[in-house]
């Protein structure tokens, strides 16, 4: 790792604390940034267009009743929601990822690792294992009934269940991301402040958490637009939000129109999002100009180590071993009577489209990241930003989004090369892969972008500049600068698109060539008919295929920050 | 650096190792889950030499993807799990008329469309079941009556964002008129022991722990549920049977298929839409599922006939996806979600 010599501009510590103005640096020429952003965003931004071209042609009248009967209740339920889940996911996530970074406690090492597992497991198989549990007809309560003679408990309702699942399924994306943040930025400027006779907390709160704030922001607004693109997870607690209006709109009430209508009014709610951050964060870059001195971490002895163990434990056991235990239960009970060598292609699929999916979008973000460092103008900002809104949007409806136009492209093709070379082809792009890579693309671009663009803000422009001024060009800053020094958020990058892919169910059906299922597309077929028990299997299948993958990203993405 | 390296080869030899689309099969989209359908397909397979392709998805994505497709498209033929799916997709033009004999021998009319573009292959029966502890049969009565308040706390509902509930709501509409049916689901509202639950499964589980005491369910959950655990407390109802109004009756949809518009192997096609519409394939495709064979000669699951005959509702199933987007914003308005 070259960061030793890059700390050759090492500036005064104090910048890393005051709003730096941003500096305006002279590198890539402009057209260039295009050149490299364009094809990508139009893989981003097409499925977009295609969602908001529905006011074009608008259904009226069925927006006017959706607008009438249920806009103010799912507006109602989706801002709760949000204010829940990003309440939660925010205070979990930030509480491990300071304790596993930078403190020293029993089992430390083991959590750093079992912390990410519930991303493993879809959230509404979690969901539904909750359900199996703790609803009015699952195990839990059905017990105290018949044993107890316990007619009437509180039950948590929708609201409160779909936050209670939603915030365990998502803390992973803070936690993951703001812990190679802690753990980049070190302890030694707590300590500086810590000396100067700032206290425990305030300096907690005034130095650490400010320059983490970036990475916190990108992990909470990934798990927001999840919450907001979620389907699964609200339907298996009858939760109405504006997702579950969206698919409404089109299944029920047969319009695409204004399903599109509704999902490009999530959009824009994530654009306010987006931009409610970037106001908050004001425009300060919390750039260190020295690499964090190594080791350093606050031992927590005695109790306070206990304690810390025991709040790691409990999350874990909250957020992964029940539900999971419960799974595993369902797919030892119903689902081995599935089990067959078909399974052995099913974990094939998902794991081989999970690793070239993640390969490929974190190229491509890490493409998109520098593109704007190098410019940071207007234009460009807002054109990346634009480009992970795909994330925000209802997979089904994303994926229609990508069908649409790539299908459109694929009749022009196989004409072309009939009318071009007289060769008869009846598609050149649906059925292949290329076309699931492209969706995968436009949705989970956003996953990737967050980890990389706070990494690279974590990379002084100082050290770019002096890279230059040494004669490197812009591929060889790359290559010899920012892809050593970001392998953590790289890393990091890659194993949330990869689970995020496990886990993912609308673009793989809808764009999956023949044959090629998938574990979740074996969830979806269980689930499909209401058969919960049976969609077990693959679903701990899921998470075992996922777990390996996290594993490893993990141990070399700590092993890339120490 | 090594691992990605190492990815791109994987990536590259996973590209070169794609396997070829197979030497012409018929292509199907179904929006039934691959468990039901694949026996079948495999038995065709081994039955005509035919080889059968297909992709599982919900009906609203297959029907986007064949009318992006459009001419281009490789499906041969739809298959969904309800009427309304099936009529939407004949409104917008993706099937075609297929005229034959067989099919229509062997689909009485009523479980199909009436201009012959899609054809029911087994029949979904919406009823009541209740709590044999808690309810004495003789105080039911009819769909309607559920809403009387008599009910009150006592009813337990499925959302209403599933079609089945959606189209059991056109049927009504289609019989008693908008007013009349707005004001029976506010009663069924007005009767609700617990929120609307997410599935019928988890429906039947609350009658039989006694949370409420009768609900409305297609029978094959019961079914399904029933093999699992052969002691609960569960009854089925037929309600609609007064032998004064002989149109009303039990309400079905049908699991079914169509030809699609540009199917590149019509006759492909055809002949397996008339293979899985003969008595011993619907058998198949009904009794798997514990659903109800669309030709009534054809024998049912024995679980099934225990549960005895009944008199459906003779409306075609076609109304019920007609109507079906009314019926969901009458259940808005109701506020029934």
């Amino acid at each position: 790792m070259g960061s030793g010599a890059i700390a050759a501009g090492a500036g005064p510590v104090t910048i890393a604390l005051s709003g730096s103005p941003r500096r305006q640096p002279v590198m890539l020429p402009h057209r260039g940034a295009w050149w490299a952003v364009f094809p990508i965003m139009l893989i981003t931004l097409i499925p977009v267009l295609v969602v908001f071209s529905a006011w074009l042609a608008p259904e009226n009248e069925i927006f006017a009743h959706l607008r009438e009967h249920q806009l103010p209740r799912l507006l109602e339920n989706t801002f709760w929601l949000l204010l829940g889940v990003g309440i939660g996911v925010t205070l979990l996530g930030v509480s491990l990822a300071w304790l596993i970074a930078l403190c020293e406690f029993p089992g430390r090492r083991q959590f750093a690792w079992l912390l990410l597992l519930p991303m493993a497991m879809p959230a509404y198989v979690t969901a539904f294992a909750w359900l199996g549990l703790f609803d009015i007809t699952g195990v839990v309560p059905t017990w105290l009934r018949t044993q107890l003679g316990v007619q009437s408990f509180p039950t948590w309702g929708a609201r409160g269940g779909v936050i209670f699942v939603m915030t365990l399924a998502l803390y992973p994306y803070v936690y993951f991301i703001a812990r190679s943040a802690f753990r980049q930025q070190g302890l030694d400027l707590v300590n500086v402040a810590r000396s100067l006779g700032v206290g425990r907390w305030h300096a907690f709160r005034r130095v650490a958490l400010p320059m983490a704030w970036p990475a916190i922001a990108a992990g909470v607004l990934l798990a927001l637009m999840e919450t907001l693109a979620d389907f699964g997870t609200m339907a298996v607690f009858n939760y109405d939000t504006f997702t579950t209006a969206i698919y409404q709109a089109w299944f029920a009430l047969f319009s695409l129109p204004a399903a599109s209508q509704l999902a490009s009014i999530l959009v824009l709610l994530v654009m306010c999002l987006l931009v409610l951050e970037r106001a908050l964060r004001r425009r300060k870059r919390y750039a260190r100009e020295r690499p964090a001195s190594a080791g350093g971490s606050i031992r927590l002895d005695g109790s306070r180590g206990v304690a810390a163990s025991l709040y790691c434990a409990l999350v874990f056991c909250i957020g992964f071993l029940v539900p999971f235990a419960q799974l595993s239960h369902w797919a030892w009970a119903r689902g081995l009577r599935d089990l067959d060598a078909r399974y052995w292609s099913f974990a094939w699929h998902s794991f081989s489209l999970a690793a070239m999916g993640c390969l490929l979008v974190t190229a491509l973000a890490l493409v998109l990241s520098y593109a704007r460092r190098m410019h940071p103008t207007l234009a460009l900002s807002t054109a990346v930003r634009f480009a992970g809104s795909g994330y925000a949007l209802p997979g089904t409806v994303l994926a229609v989004g990508v069908y649409i136009p790539l299908a459109a492209l694929d009749r022009w093709l196989t004409g072309a090369l009939d009318a071009v070379f007289g060769w008869q082809v009846d598609t050149v792009l649906q059925g292949t892969i290329w076309v699931m890579l492209c969706a995968f693309t436009a949705r989970f671009l956003a996953v990737s972008l967050g980890p990389v663009e706070a990494g690279l803000g974590r990379v002084p422009v100082s050290v770019d500049e002096a890279a230059q001024s040494l004669g490197a060009g812009a591929w060889q800053r790359v290559r010899r600068l920012h892809v050593p020094l970001l392998r953590g958020s790289l890393l990091t990058a890659m194993a949330l698109v990869f689970v995020d892919i496990m886990k993912e169910l609308p673009i793989t059906l809808m764009t999956r060539p023949f044959g090629w299922d998938t574990l979740s597309v074996r969830v979806f077929e269980m689930t499909s008919e209401g058969e919960w028990e049976r969609a077990a299997l693959p679903a701990v299948l899921i998470v075992l295929v996922g777990i390996l993958p996290v594993i490893l990203l993990t141990r070399s993405s700590d092993h890339a920050a120490s | 650096m090594k691992s990605i390296r190492m990815g791109v080869v994987l990536w590259a030899a996973l590209l070169g190792a794609f396997p070829a689309v197979a030497a012409d099969p018929v292509v199907v989209y179904s929006e039934r889950n691959e468990q039901l359908i694949k026996p079948l397909f495999d038995a065709y397979t081994a039955e005509t030499g035919a080889q059968v392709q297909f992709i599982t998805d919900k009906a609203g994505p297959l029907m986007a993807r064949l009318l992006a497709e459009g001419p281009a498209t490789p499906a041969d033929l739809l298959i969904t799990v309800d009427a309304g799916n099936l009529w939407q997709a004949a409104e917008r033009g993706v099937l075609q008329a297929v005229d034959s004999k067989v099919l229509q021998e062997n689909i009485p009319a009523h479980l199909r469309d009436p201009g012959n573009r899609w054809f029911g292959l087994s029949v979904r029966a919406r009823t009541i079941v209740y709590n044999t502890n808690r309810v004495n049969p003789g105080e039911l009565h009819s769909y309607e009556a559920l809403a009387e308040p008599k009910w009150r706390g006592r009813l337990c509902l499925r959302t209403s964002k599933k079609v089945y509930n959606q189209s059991l709501v056109a049927m009504l509409l289609a019989e008693h008129g908008e007013a009349a049916t707005e004001q029976m689901v506010r009663g069924w509202v007005a009767n609700l022991a617990v929120e609307p639950l997410s599935d019928d499964t988890r429906a039947l589980q609350a009658v039989a722990a006694g949370i409420c005491d009768v609900t409305l369910v297609n029978t094959y959950y019961l079914g399904r549920l029933l093999k699992e655990e052969p002691g609960l407390p569960l009854a089925i109802f037929w309600p609609n049977q007064d032998p004064a109004k002989p149109k009303t009756g039990v309400h079905v949809n049908v699991s079914g298929a169509g030809v699609t518009r540009h199917a590149p192997h019509r006759a492909q096609a055809v002949r397996l839409l008339e293979w899985l519409s003969s008595p011993a394939a619907q058998a198949v495709y009904a009794n798997i599922n514990l659903e109800y064979p669309a030709d009534p000669s054809v024998p049912r699951d024995p679980l099934v006939d225990s549960w005895g005959d009944f008199r459906a509702n003779s409306l075609n199933v076609s109304e019920a996806g007609r109507l079906q987007a009314d019926a969901v914003m009458l259940m808005d308005r109701a506020g029934y979600h």
